[in-house]
Protein backbone atom coordinates (compact mmCIF):
# COMPACT_ATOMS: atom_id res chain seq x y z
CA UNK A 1 0.00 0.00 0.00
CA UNK A 2 1.22 3.11 -0.68
CA UNK A 3 1.21 4.60 2.59
CA UNK A 4 1.31 8.22 2.31
CA UNK A 5 -1.63 7.99 -0.26
CA UNK A 6 -3.23 5.44 2.54
CA UNK A 7 -2.97 8.50 5.13
CA UNK A 8 -3.90 11.15 2.61
CA UNK A 9 -7.03 9.32 1.70
CA UNK A 10 -7.68 8.81 5.23
CA UNK A 11 -7.00 12.38 6.04
CA UNK A 12 -9.46 13.98 3.38
CA UNK A 13 -12.17 10.94 3.85
CA UNK A 14 -12.68 11.96 7.35
CA UNK A 15 -12.79 15.56 6.66
CA UNK A 16 -15.46 14.92 4.40
CA UNK A 17 -17.08 12.99 6.49
CA UNK A 18 -17.26 15.45 9.03
CA UNK A 19 -18.05 18.37 6.63
CA UNK A 20 -20.98 16.29 5.66
CA UNK A 21 -22.25 15.43 9.06
CA UNK A 22 -21.84 18.98 9.92
CA UNK A 23 -25.02 21.52 9.27
CA UNK A 24 -28.39 19.82 8.69
CA UNK A 25 -28.91 22.14 12.49
CA UNK A 26 -32.68 23.58 11.93
CA UNK A 27 -32.50 26.96 10.53
CA UNK A 28 -32.84 29.23 13.81
CA UNK A 29 -36.18 31.52 13.04
CA UNK A 30 -35.91 34.55 14.96
CA UNK A 31 -38.68 34.64 18.12
CA UNK A 32 -41.52 36.43 16.99
CA UNK A 33 -42.75 39.45 18.62
CA UNK A 34 -45.92 38.30 20.62
CA UNK A 35 -47.97 41.64 22.17
CA UNK A 36 -46.97 41.88 26.04
CA UNK A 37 -49.50 40.56 28.26
CA UNK A 38 -51.94 42.87 29.05
CA UNK A 39 -50.92 45.86 26.73
CA UNK A 40 -52.51 44.70 23.46
CA UNK A 41 -52.15 47.12 20.11
CA UNK A 42 -54.99 47.03 17.53
CA UNK A 43 -59.11 46.80 17.76
CA UNK A 44 -60.60 44.40 20.91
CA UNK A 45 -63.64 43.09 21.04
CA UNK A 46 -67.02 44.93 21.93
CA UNK A 47 -68.37 42.27 24.41
CA UNK A 48 -71.93 44.52 23.66
CA UNK A 49 -71.93 42.78 19.93
CA UNK A 50 -69.87 39.76 20.32
CA UNK A 51 -72.01 36.90 19.18
CA UNK A 52 -70.99 33.05 19.04
CA UNK A 53 -70.48 30.20 17.02
CA UNK A 54 -71.38 26.60 18.37
CA UNK A 55 -71.25 23.10 17.45
CA UNK A 56 -70.86 19.89 16.96
CA UNK A 57 -67.88 17.44 15.66
CA UNK A 58 -69.16 13.58 14.18
CA UNK A 59 -66.88 10.95 13.16
CA UNK A 60 -68.81 9.01 9.84
CA UNK A 61 -68.17 5.42 10.01
CA UNK A 62 -66.92 3.17 12.42
CA UNK A 63 -64.08 4.39 14.93
CA UNK A 64 -61.67 1.99 14.34
CA UNK A 65 -60.59 0.18 18.06
CA UNK A 66 -58.05 1.47 19.76
CA UNK A 67 -54.74 -0.12 20.38
CA UNK A 68 -53.82 -1.36 23.97
CA UNK A 69 -50.20 -0.50 25.40
CA UNK A 70 -48.26 -2.99 27.03
CA UNK A 71 -46.51 -1.39 30.51
CA UNK A 72 -45.42 -4.37 31.60
CA UNK A 73 -42.25 -3.22 31.12
CA UNK A 74 -42.26 -0.25 32.88
CA UNK A 75 -43.54 -0.84 36.75
CA UNK A 76 -43.94 2.82 37.90
CA UNK A 77 -46.21 3.22 35.02
CA UNK A 78 -48.31 -0.11 35.89
CA UNK A 79 -48.39 0.61 39.32
CA UNK A 80 -49.91 4.06 38.21
CA UNK A 81 -52.76 2.76 36.45
CA UNK A 82 -55.66 1.60 37.55
CA UNK A 83 -56.98 0.58 34.25
CA UNK A 84 -55.62 -0.59 30.67
CA UNK A 85 -53.66 2.00 28.51
CA UNK A 86 -55.16 2.35 24.98
CA UNK A 87 -53.67 4.81 21.96
CA UNK A 88 -56.14 7.66 21.98
CA UNK A 89 -55.45 8.55 18.45
CA UNK A 90 -59.74 8.65 18.16
CA UNK A 91 -61.65 8.69 20.87
CA UNK A 92 -65.51 9.06 20.34
CA UNK A 93 -68.60 9.41 22.48
CA UNK A 94 -71.83 9.13 21.90
CA UNK A 95 -73.57 9.61 18.67
CA UNK A 96 -70.24 9.00 16.80
CA UNK A 97 -69.32 12.58 18.47
CA UNK A 98 -65.30 12.97 18.25
CA UNK A 99 -63.17 14.34 20.93
CA UNK A 100 -59.48 15.75 20.82
CA UNK A 101 -59.94 17.93 17.50
CA UNK A 102 -59.11 21.55 18.26
CA UNK A 103 -61.62 23.70 16.54
CA UNK A 104 -60.44 27.34 15.98
CA UNK A 105 -61.00 31.10 13.97
CA UNK A 106 -58.08 31.00 11.35
CA UNK A 107 -58.97 33.46 9.76
CA UNK A 108 -61.44 36.90 10.15
CA UNK A 109 -59.73 38.71 12.68
CA UNK A 110 -57.51 40.86 11.18
CA UNK A 111 -56.85 43.85 13.25
CA UNK A 112 -58.01 42.70 16.22
CA UNK A 113 -55.34 42.16 19.18
CA UNK A 114 -55.93 39.83 22.24
CA UNK A 115 -54.08 39.95 25.13
CA UNK A 116 -52.29 36.19 26.17
CA UNK A 117 -54.03 34.80 28.75
CA UNK A 118 -51.34 34.62 32.39
CA UNK A 119 -52.83 31.65 33.32
CA UNK A 120 -50.59 28.35 32.23
CA UNK A 121 -52.63 26.03 30.66
CA UNK A 122 -51.72 22.65 32.40
CA UNK A 123 -49.90 19.94 31.06
CA UNK A 124 -49.59 16.62 32.75
CA UNK A 125 -47.83 13.52 32.81
CA UNK A 126 -49.92 10.99 34.78
CA UNK A 127 -50.50 7.27 34.52
CA UNK A 128 -47.29 7.87 31.87
CA UNK A 129 -49.94 9.31 29.76
CA UNK A 130 -50.43 12.50 28.83
CA UNK A 131 -53.20 14.46 30.05
CA UNK A 132 -54.96 16.36 28.23
CA UNK A 133 -53.86 14.47 25.17
CA UNK A 134 -54.53 18.07 22.85
CA UNK A 135 -54.17 21.21 24.75
CA UNK A 136 -55.09 24.64 23.24
CA UNK A 137 -53.37 27.42 24.18
CA UNK A 138 -52.63 31.13 22.96
CA UNK A 139 -49.24 31.80 21.46
CA UNK A 140 -46.67 32.89 23.96
CA UNK A 141 -48.93 31.50 26.56
CA UNK A 142 -47.40 29.43 29.05
CA UNK A 143 -47.76 25.55 29.19
CA UNK A 144 -47.30 24.20 32.46
CA UNK A 145 -45.76 20.53 32.56
CA UNK A 146 -46.01 18.81 35.62
CA UNK A 147 -44.93 14.91 36.30
CA UNK A 148 -47.66 13.43 38.62
CA UNK A 149 -45.97 10.01 37.90
CA UNK A 150 -43.46 8.09 40.32
CA UNK A 151 -41.04 7.52 36.96
CA UNK A 152 -38.66 10.13 34.92
CA UNK A 153 -40.14 11.33 31.91
CA UNK A 154 -38.82 13.49 29.37
CA UNK A 155 -40.74 16.19 27.20
CA UNK A 156 -40.26 16.62 23.72
CA UNK A 157 -42.20 18.96 21.38
CA UNK A 158 -41.68 18.10 17.96
CA UNK A 159 -42.79 21.65 16.28
CA UNK A 160 -42.42 22.60 12.95
CA UNK A 161 -42.73 26.35 13.21
CA UNK A 162 -41.22 26.84 16.82
CA UNK A 163 -38.59 26.59 18.35
CA UNK A 164 -37.85 22.31 19.31
CA UNK A 165 -37.13 21.61 22.74
CA UNK A 166 -36.66 18.19 24.90
CA UNK A 167 -36.54 18.55 29.42
CA UNK A 168 -36.24 15.70 31.69
CA UNK A 169 -38.56 15.83 34.27
CA UNK A 170 -37.97 13.56 37.16
CA UNK A 171 -40.39 12.27 39.60
CA UNK A 172 -41.20 15.37 42.08
CA UNK A 173 -39.54 17.73 40.02
CA UNK A 174 -40.97 21.22 39.49
CA UNK A 175 -43.15 21.97 36.80
CA UNK A 176 -41.71 23.05 33.24
CA UNK A 177 -43.57 25.90 32.55
CA UNK A 178 -42.49 26.73 28.23
CA UNK A 179 -44.71 29.28 25.73
CA UNK A 180 -44.27 28.91 22.03
CA UNK A 181 -43.58 32.08 20.12
CA UNK A 182 -45.77 31.31 16.95
CA UNK A 183 -49.77 29.80 16.26
CA UNK A 184 -48.54 26.11 14.79
CA UNK A 185 -51.68 23.76 14.87
CA UNK A 186 -50.68 21.47 16.14
CA UNK A 187 -47.30 20.47 17.39
CA UNK A 188 -46.93 16.72 18.14
CA UNK A 189 -45.42 15.86 21.53
CA UNK A 190 -43.86 12.83 22.84
CA UNK A 191 -41.47 11.45 25.83
CA UNK A 192 -38.79 9.40 24.65
CA UNK A 193 -38.80 7.12 27.60
CA UNK A 194 -41.83 5.91 27.55
CA UNK A 195 -42.72 5.66 23.57
CA UNK A 196 -46.14 5.26 23.42
CA UNK A 197 -46.42 8.43 25.12
CA UNK A 198 -48.07 11.05 22.62
CA UNK A 199 -50.04 14.37 22.82
CA UNK A 200 -50.69 17.96 20.77
CA UNK A 201 -49.99 21.38 21.52
CA UNK A 202 -52.15 23.45 19.30
CA UNK A 203 -50.60 26.95 19.46
CA UNK A 204 -53.45 29.47 18.73
CA UNK A 205 -52.80 33.57 17.75
CA UNK A 206 -56.44 34.59 18.84
CA UNK A 207 -58.52 33.14 21.99
CA UNK A 208 -61.30 31.38 19.76
CA UNK A 209 -60.31 27.63 20.00
CA UNK A 210 -61.90 25.06 21.96
CA UNK A 211 -60.68 21.41 22.05
CA UNK A 212 -63.96 18.98 22.10
CA UNK A 213 -64.31 16.31 24.59
CA UNK A 214 -66.32 12.91 24.12
CA UNK A 215 -69.70 14.90 23.62
CA UNK A 216 -67.89 16.81 20.56
CA UNK A 217 -69.08 20.09 21.62
CA UNK A 218 -67.59 23.19 21.38
CA UNK A 219 -68.43 26.92 21.96
CA UNK A 220 -66.60 29.62 20.24
CA UNK A 221 -67.76 32.84 22.22
CA UNK A 222 -67.28 36.19 22.38
CA UNK A 223 -66.54 36.82 18.61
CA UNK A 224 -66.85 40.28 16.92
CA UNK A 225 -69.26 40.40 14.08
CA UNK A 226 -67.54 38.94 10.90
CA UNK A 227 -67.21 36.22 8.23
CA UNK A 228 -64.53 33.45 9.98
CA UNK A 229 -63.31 30.77 8.40
CA UNK A 230 -63.75 27.83 10.95
CA UNK A 231 -60.96 25.17 10.82
CA UNK A 232 -61.39 21.74 12.58
CA UNK A 233 -58.09 19.62 13.64
CA UNK A 234 -57.35 16.17 13.98
CA UNK A 235 -54.46 14.12 14.52
CA UNK A 236 -55.55 11.61 11.86
CA UNK A 237 -58.77 12.48 9.85
CA UNK A 238 -59.14 15.83 7.86
CA UNK A 239 -62.13 17.61 7.18
CA UNK A 240 -62.62 21.33 4.92
CA UNK A 241 -63.00 24.32 6.79
CA UNK A 242 -66.08 26.00 6.82
CA UNK A 243 -66.89 29.60 6.28
CA UNK A 244 -69.59 31.48 9.08
CA UNK A 245 -70.97 34.89 9.23
CA UNK A 246 -72.37 36.27 12.06
CA UNK A 247 -73.83 39.99 12.89
CA UNK A 248 -74.21 41.27 15.89
CA UNK A 249 -74.79 38.87 18.93
CA UNK A 250 -75.76 36.24 17.01
CA UNK A 251 -75.62 32.62 17.41
CA UNK A 252 -74.87 30.40 14.48
CA UNK A 253 -74.25 26.63 14.47
CA UNK A 254 -71.94 24.44 12.56
CA UNK A 255 -71.35 20.56 12.60
CA UNK A 256 -67.87 18.83 11.38
CA UNK A 257 -68.02 15.60 9.55
CA UNK A 258 -65.18 13.76 9.55
CA UNK A 259 -64.79 10.45 7.13
CA UNK A 260 -63.53 6.93 9.73
CA UNK A 261 -62.50 5.73 6.20
CA UNK A 262 -59.88 8.64 4.73
CA UNK A 263 -57.12 9.17 7.63
CA UNK A 264 -55.73 12.57 6.86
CA UNK A 265 -52.28 12.13 4.75
CA UNK A 266 -49.48 15.23 5.79
CA UNK B 1 5.39 -9.40 2.91
CA UNK B 2 7.54 -9.74 5.68
CA UNK B 3 5.93 -8.24 8.71
CA UNK B 4 6.12 -9.97 12.05
CA UNK B 5 3.16 -11.49 13.45
CA UNK B 6 2.08 -10.45 16.88
CA UNK B 7 -0.71 -12.93 17.89
CA UNK B 8 -1.55 -10.72 21.10
CA UNK B 9 -1.75 -7.32 18.73
CA UNK B 10 -4.18 -9.73 16.71
CA UNK B 11 -6.18 -11.08 19.32
CA UNK B 12 -7.29 -7.77 20.55
CA UNK B 13 -7.90 -6.02 17.30
CA UNK B 14 -10.71 -8.93 16.78
CA UNK B 15 -11.59 -8.20 20.69
CA UNK B 16 -12.49 -4.58 19.28
CA UNK B 17 -14.01 -5.38 16.04
CA UNK B 18 -16.51 -7.74 18.30
CA UNK B 19 -16.93 -5.07 20.67
CA UNK B 20 -18.01 -2.92 18.19
CA UNK B 21 -20.50 -4.74 16.24
CA UNK B 22 -22.26 -5.00 19.83
CA UNK B 23 -22.11 -1.22 19.91
CA UNK B 24 -23.79 -1.41 16.46
CA UNK B 25 -26.59 -3.57 17.82
CA UNK B 26 -26.88 -0.92 20.65
CA UNK B 27 -27.34 2.10 18.86
CA UNK B 28 -29.47 0.13 16.49
CA UNK B 29 -31.77 -0.50 19.03
CA UNK B 30 -31.59 3.04 20.04
CA UNK B 31 -33.12 4.37 17.08
CA UNK B 32 -35.94 1.24 16.61
CA UNK B 33 -37.18 2.34 20.08
CA UNK B 34 -36.99 5.59 19.50
CA UNK B 35 -34.93 6.31 22.37
CA UNK B 36 -32.70 8.57 20.85
CA UNK B 37 -33.87 11.65 23.02
CA UNK B 38 -34.45 10.24 26.01
CA UNK B 39 -31.86 11.46 27.45
CA UNK B 40 -31.57 15.05 26.67
CA UNK B 41 -28.17 16.26 27.69
CA UNK B 42 -24.82 15.01 26.89
CA UNK B 43 -22.24 14.05 27.69
CA UNK B 44 -24.03 13.85 31.20
CA UNK B 45 -26.81 12.00 31.26
CA UNK B 46 -30.03 13.98 33.54
CA UNK B 47 -27.25 16.00 34.96
CA UNK B 48 -25.34 13.25 36.04
CA UNK B 49 -23.02 9.94 35.40
CA UNK B 50 -25.86 7.71 35.85
CA UNK B 51 -29.60 8.31 34.28
CA UNK B 52 -32.19 6.57 36.50
CA UNK B 53 -32.99 3.32 34.00
CA UNK B 54 -36.24 3.24 33.29
CA UNK B 55 -38.01 3.04 29.78
CA UNK B 56 -35.96 4.27 26.75
CA UNK B 57 -32.99 5.77 28.76
CA UNK B 58 -31.75 2.26 29.42
CA UNK B 59 -31.39 2.01 25.52
CA UNK B 60 -29.39 5.31 25.42
CA UNK B 61 -27.04 4.80 27.97
CA UNK B 62 -26.25 1.18 27.65
CA UNK B 63 -25.37 2.82 23.96
CA UNK B 64 -23.06 5.61 25.88
CA UNK B 65 -21.63 3.32 28.38
CA UNK B 66 -20.33 0.99 25.16
CA UNK B 67 -18.55 3.51 22.66
CA UNK B 68 -16.93 4.42 26.00
CA UNK B 69 -15.48 1.22 26.34
CA UNK B 70 -15.41 1.07 22.50
CA UNK B 71 -13.30 4.34 23.05
CA UNK B 72 -10.80 3.17 25.77
CA UNK B 73 -10.28 0.11 23.55
CA UNK B 74 -9.54 2.31 20.57
CA UNK B 75 -7.14 4.30 22.48
CA UNK B 76 -5.30 0.98 23.69
CA UNK B 77 -5.31 -0.15 19.66
CA UNK B 78 -4.26 2.88 18.40
CA UNK B 79 -0.95 3.41 20.96
CA UNK B 80 -0.27 -0.23 20.77
CA UNK B 81 -0.37 -0.05 17.03
CA UNK B 82 2.00 2.96 17.02
CA UNK B 83 4.53 1.30 19.68
CA UNK B 84 4.50 -2.18 17.71
CA UNK B 85 3.82 -1.77 14.23
CA UNK B 86 7.33 -1.71 11.81
CA UNK B 87 4.71 -0.72 8.86
CA UNK B 88 3.84 2.99 9.57
CA UNK B 89 0.67 2.98 6.90
CA UNK B 90 -0.81 0.40 10.25
CA UNK B 91 0.63 2.97 12.97
CA UNK B 92 -1.57 5.83 10.87
CA UNK B 93 -4.53 3.38 10.39
CA UNK B 94 -4.57 3.12 14.12
CA UNK B 95 -4.95 6.77 14.62
CA UNK B 96 -7.69 7.01 11.84
CA UNK B 97 -9.55 4.60 13.91
CA UNK B 98 -8.99 6.97 17.27
CA UNK B 99 -10.24 9.89 15.05
CA UNK B 100 -12.94 8.06 13.95
CA UNK B 101 -14.20 6.89 17.44
CA UNK B 102 -13.77 10.84 18.60
CA UNK B 103 -15.73 11.75 15.59
CA UNK B 104 -18.24 9.26 16.55
CA UNK B 105 -18.66 10.91 20.21
CA UNK B 106 -19.06 14.06 18.82
CA UNK B 107 -21.62 13.59 16.09
CA UNK B 108 -23.71 11.46 18.52
CA UNK B 109 -23.58 14.07 21.16
CA UNK B 110 -24.67 16.52 18.29
CA UNK B 111 -28.00 14.11 17.48
CA UNK B 112 -28.82 14.43 21.28
CA UNK B 113 -28.09 18.45 21.37
CA UNK B 114 -29.74 19.47 18.09
CA UNK B 115 -32.27 16.86 18.38
CA UNK B 116 -31.74 14.16 15.84
CA UNK B 117 -31.48 16.30 12.15
CA UNK B 118 -31.27 13.96 9.71
CA UNK B 119 -28.00 14.68 8.23
CA UNK B 120 -26.25 14.38 11.22
CA UNK B 121 -28.49 11.12 12.61
CA UNK B 122 -27.73 9.63 8.91
CA UNK B 123 -23.65 10.76 9.58
CA UNK B 124 -23.24 8.80 12.84
CA UNK B 125 -24.93 5.86 11.36
CA UNK B 126 -22.61 5.85 8.17
CA UNK B 127 -19.28 6.52 10.37
CA UNK B 128 -20.06 3.81 12.59
CA UNK B 129 -19.86 1.58 9.84
CA UNK B 130 -16.97 3.05 8.72
CA UNK B 131 -15.21 2.83 12.24
CA UNK B 132 -16.51 -1.02 12.15
CA UNK B 133 -14.68 -1.42 9.06
CA UNK B 134 -11.46 0.05 9.69
CA UNK B 135 -11.00 -2.12 12.85
CA UNK B 136 -12.02 -5.26 11.04
CA UNK B 137 -8.91 -4.02 8.31
CA UNK B 138 -6.75 -3.87 11.57
CA UNK B 139 -7.88 -7.37 12.90
CA UNK B 140 -7.46 -9.04 8.58
CA UNK B 141 -3.76 -6.81 8.65
CA UNK B 142 -2.18 -8.02 11.94
CA UNK B 143 -3.54 -11.48 11.14
CA UNK B 144 -1.02 -14.24 10.84
CA UNK B 145 -2.17 -14.90 7.38
CA UNK B 146 -1.53 -11.24 6.08
CA UNK B 147 1.57 -12.00 7.42
CA UNK B 148 2.80 -14.88 5.58
CA UNK B 149 4.06 -15.34 2.35
CA UNK B 150 1.55 -15.43 -0.55
CA UNK B 151 1.97 -16.18 -4.09
CA UNK B 152 0.64 -13.31 -6.56
CA UNK B 153 -2.28 -14.74 -8.80
CA UNK B 154 -3.16 -14.38 -12.06
CA UNK B 155 -6.32 -12.67 -13.58
CA UNK B 156 -6.31 -12.38 -16.98
CA UNK B 157 -9.98 -11.40 -17.47
CA UNK B 158 -11.78 -8.81 -17.10
CA UNK B 159 -13.86 -7.26 -15.51
CA UNK B 160 -10.43 -7.61 -12.90
CA UNK B 161 -11.45 -9.30 -9.76
CA UNK B 162 -9.84 -6.14 -8.22
CA UNK B 163 -11.80 -3.85 -9.85
CA UNK B 164 -15.29 -5.77 -9.04
CA UNK B 165 -14.33 -6.08 -5.38
CA UNK B 166 -13.83 -2.37 -5.44
CA UNK B 167 -16.67 -1.03 -6.88
CA UNK B 168 -18.79 -3.64 -5.22
CA UNK B 169 -17.47 -2.33 -1.70
CA UNK B 170 -18.18 1.25 -2.85
CA UNK B 171 -21.68 0.32 -3.64
CA UNK B 172 -22.00 -1.64 -0.29
CA UNK B 173 -21.11 1.52 1.48
CA UNK B 174 -23.57 3.64 -0.22
CA UNK B 175 -26.38 1.40 0.37
CA UNK B 176 -25.48 1.58 4.13
CA UNK B 177 -25.39 5.61 3.83
CA UNK B 178 -28.81 5.66 1.86
CA UNK B 179 -30.12 2.60 4.43
CA UNK B 180 -29.14 5.18 7.22
CA UNK B 181 -31.00 8.06 5.64
CA UNK B 182 -34.12 6.36 5.37
CA UNK B 183 -33.72 5.11 8.74
CA UNK B 184 -33.66 8.57 10.23
CA UNK B 185 -35.98 9.95 7.98
CA UNK B 186 -33.68 11.97 5.49
CA UNK B 187 -35.64 10.39 3.02
CA UNK B 188 -37.53 7.25 1.38
CA UNK B 189 -37.16 4.03 0.76
CA UNK B 190 -36.60 4.43 -2.89
CA UNK B 191 -32.92 4.57 -3.08
CA UNK B 192 -32.12 2.44 -0.56
CA UNK B 193 -34.28 -0.49 -2.61
CA UNK B 194 -32.33 0.74 -6.54
CA UNK B 195 -28.99 0.24 -4.38
CA UNK B 196 -30.08 -2.73 -2.81
CA UNK B 197 -30.69 -4.17 -7.23
CA UNK B 198 -27.27 -2.53 -7.47
CA UNK B 199 -25.32 -4.52 -4.41
CA UNK B 200 -27.07 -7.30 -5.71
CA UNK B 201 -25.82 -7.34 -9.17
CA UNK B 202 -22.05 -6.69 -8.18
CA UNK B 203 -21.85 -8.93 -5.47
CA UNK B 204 -23.40 -11.65 -7.79
CA UNK B 205 -20.80 -10.99 -10.13
CA UNK B 206 -18.17 -10.68 -8.04
CA UNK B 207 -18.49 -13.65 -6.13
CA UNK B 208 -19.23 -15.46 -9.48
CA UNK B 209 -16.10 -14.16 -10.45
CA UNK B 210 -13.87 -15.54 -7.65
CA UNK B 211 -15.62 -18.96 -7.85
CA UNK B 212 -14.64 -19.45 -11.43
CA UNK B 213 -11.46 -17.55 -11.64
CA UNK B 214 -10.25 -19.06 -7.79
CA UNK B 215 -12.42 -22.53 -7.41
CA UNK B 216 -9.22 -23.58 -5.67
CA UNK B 217 -7.93 -20.83 -3.26
CA UNK B 218 -9.52 -21.52 -0.24
CA UNK B 219 -9.62 -17.56 1.10
CA UNK B 220 -11.10 -16.33 -2.35
CA UNK B 221 -14.04 -19.29 -2.42
CA UNK B 222 -14.80 -19.10 0.51
CA UNK B 223 -15.43 -15.21 0.58
CA UNK B 224 -17.43 -15.86 -2.70
CA UNK B 225 -19.72 -18.28 -0.30
CA UNK B 226 -19.71 -15.62 2.18
CA UNK B 227 -20.94 -12.92 -0.21
CA UNK B 228 -23.46 -15.20 -1.55
CA UNK B 229 -24.95 -16.26 2.09
CA UNK B 230 -25.13 -12.60 3.01
CA UNK B 231 -26.65 -10.85 0.34
CA UNK B 232 -29.33 -13.38 0.70
CA UNK B 233 -29.77 -13.41 4.22
CA UNK B 234 -29.93 -9.17 3.73
CA UNK B 235 -32.10 -9.26 1.24
CA UNK B 236 -34.77 -11.32 3.15
CA UNK B 237 -34.45 -9.35 6.43
CA UNK B 238 -34.57 -5.64 4.48
CA UNK B 239 -37.57 -7.23 3.02
CA UNK B 240 -39.19 -8.45 6.69
CA UNK B 241 -37.87 -4.69 8.16
CA UNK B 242 -39.49 -2.94 5.94
CA UNK B 243 -42.81 -5.04 6.13
CA UNK B 244 -42.41 -5.05 9.93
CA UNK B 245 -42.20 -1.11 9.60
CA UNK B 246 -45.32 -0.52 8.28
CA UNK B 247 -47.06 -3.44 10.15
CA UNK B 248 -46.16 -1.13 13.10
CA UNK B 249 -47.07 2.22 11.99
CA UNK B 250 -50.39 1.17 13.70
CA UNK B 251 -49.39 0.44 17.16
CA UNK B 252 -48.95 2.98 19.82
CA UNK B 253 -45.37 1.90 20.68
CA UNK B 254 -42.31 0.19 18.84
CA UNK B 255 -43.35 -3.51 18.91
CA UNK B 256 -40.61 -6.32 19.16
CA UNK B 257 -41.15 -7.80 15.30
CA UNK B 258 -40.30 -4.52 13.99
CA UNK B 259 -37.22 -3.90 16.51
CA UNK B 260 -35.82 -6.74 15.76
CA UNK B 261 -36.40 -7.08 12.46
CA UNK B 262 -34.94 -3.52 11.60
CA UNK B 263 -31.59 -4.07 14.40
CA UNK B 264 -31.06 -7.16 12.83
CA UNK B 265 -31.11 -5.83 8.87
CA UNK B 266 -28.95 -2.87 10.20
CA UNK B 267 -26.26 -4.89 11.62
CA UNK B 268 -26.29 -7.33 9.29
CA UNK B 269 -25.37 -4.75 6.32
CA UNK B 270 -22.26 -3.77 8.85
CA UNK B 271 -21.39 -7.28 8.75
CA UNK B 272 -22.32 -7.42 4.64
CA UNK B 273 -19.72 -4.66 4.50
CA UNK B 274 -17.48 -6.20 6.74
CA UNK B 275 -17.03 -9.35 3.97
CA UNK B 276 -17.19 -7.35 1.24
CA UNK B 277 -13.96 -5.77 2.87
CA UNK B 278 -12.39 -8.40 3.80
CA UNK B 279 -13.11 -9.89 0.58
CA UNK B 280 -11.46 -6.66 -1.01
CA UNK B 281 -8.09 -6.96 0.64
CA UNK B 282 -7.86 -10.65 0.52
CA UNK B 283 -8.33 -9.86 -3.12
CA UNK B 284 -5.81 -7.28 -3.21
CA UNK B 285 -2.84 -9.74 -1.03
CA UNK B 286 -3.45 -12.36 -2.96
CA UNK B 287 -4.29 -11.22 -6.75
CA UNK B 288 -1.81 -9.67 -9.27
CA UNK B 289 -2.68 -6.43 -10.13
CA UNK B 290 -2.91 -6.00 -13.93
CA UNK B 291 0.58 -4.31 -13.83
CA UNK B 292 2.25 -7.37 -11.41
CA UNK B 293 0.51 -9.47 -14.53
CA UNK B 294 3.95 -8.61 -16.79
CA UNK B 295 6.41 -8.90 -13.61
CA UNK B 296 9.04 -11.95 -14.17
CA UNK B 297 8.93 -12.49 -10.66
CA UNK B 298 5.52 -13.52 -11.07
CA UNK B 299 4.53 -16.94 -10.13
CA UNK B 300 1.40 -18.18 -12.48
CA UNK B 301 0.60 -21.40 -9.93
CA UNK B 302 -2.26 -21.29 -8.25
CA UNK B 303 -1.70 -22.17 -4.55
CA UNK B 304 -4.27 -24.03 -2.55
CA UNK B 305 -3.38 -24.15 0.86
Amino acid sequence: MNSRLGKYSLAIGAIALMMAGCGGKKEETPEATAPAAGAPAGKTVDPATAGEVTGSVKLDGAAPKMKAISIAAEPACAKARTAPLTSEEVVTGDGGALANVVVYVSSGLDGYSFPTPSTPVKFEQQGCQYHPHVAGMMVAQNVSVINSDQTTHNIHPIPMQNREWNESQPPGAAPIEKSFARDEVAIPVKCNVHPWMKAYMAVLPNPYFQVTGTDGKFDLKGLPPGTYTIVAWHELYKTDPQTITIGAKESKAVTFTFKAAAPAGD
Amino acid sequence: MNTEYNPNLHRYAVFTACCTFLLLIAGALVTSNDAGLSIPDWPLAYGSLTPPMVGGIRYEFTHRVIATCIGLLTIGLAAWLWKAEKRSWMRWLGLAALGGVIAQGILGGMTVLMFQPPQVSAAHATLAQLFFSTVVAIAVFTSSWWSGKLPALEDPRTPAVRSLVVWTLIAVFLQLILGAAFRHKGFGIIPHLIGAVIVTILIFMTAGALKRRFSNVPPLRNCAKLLHMMIGIQLLLGGGAYWSRLYAAQFPQPIAIMVTLTVVHTVTGALVLAATLVTTLISFRQVAGPKAAGESSRITEQVAQ
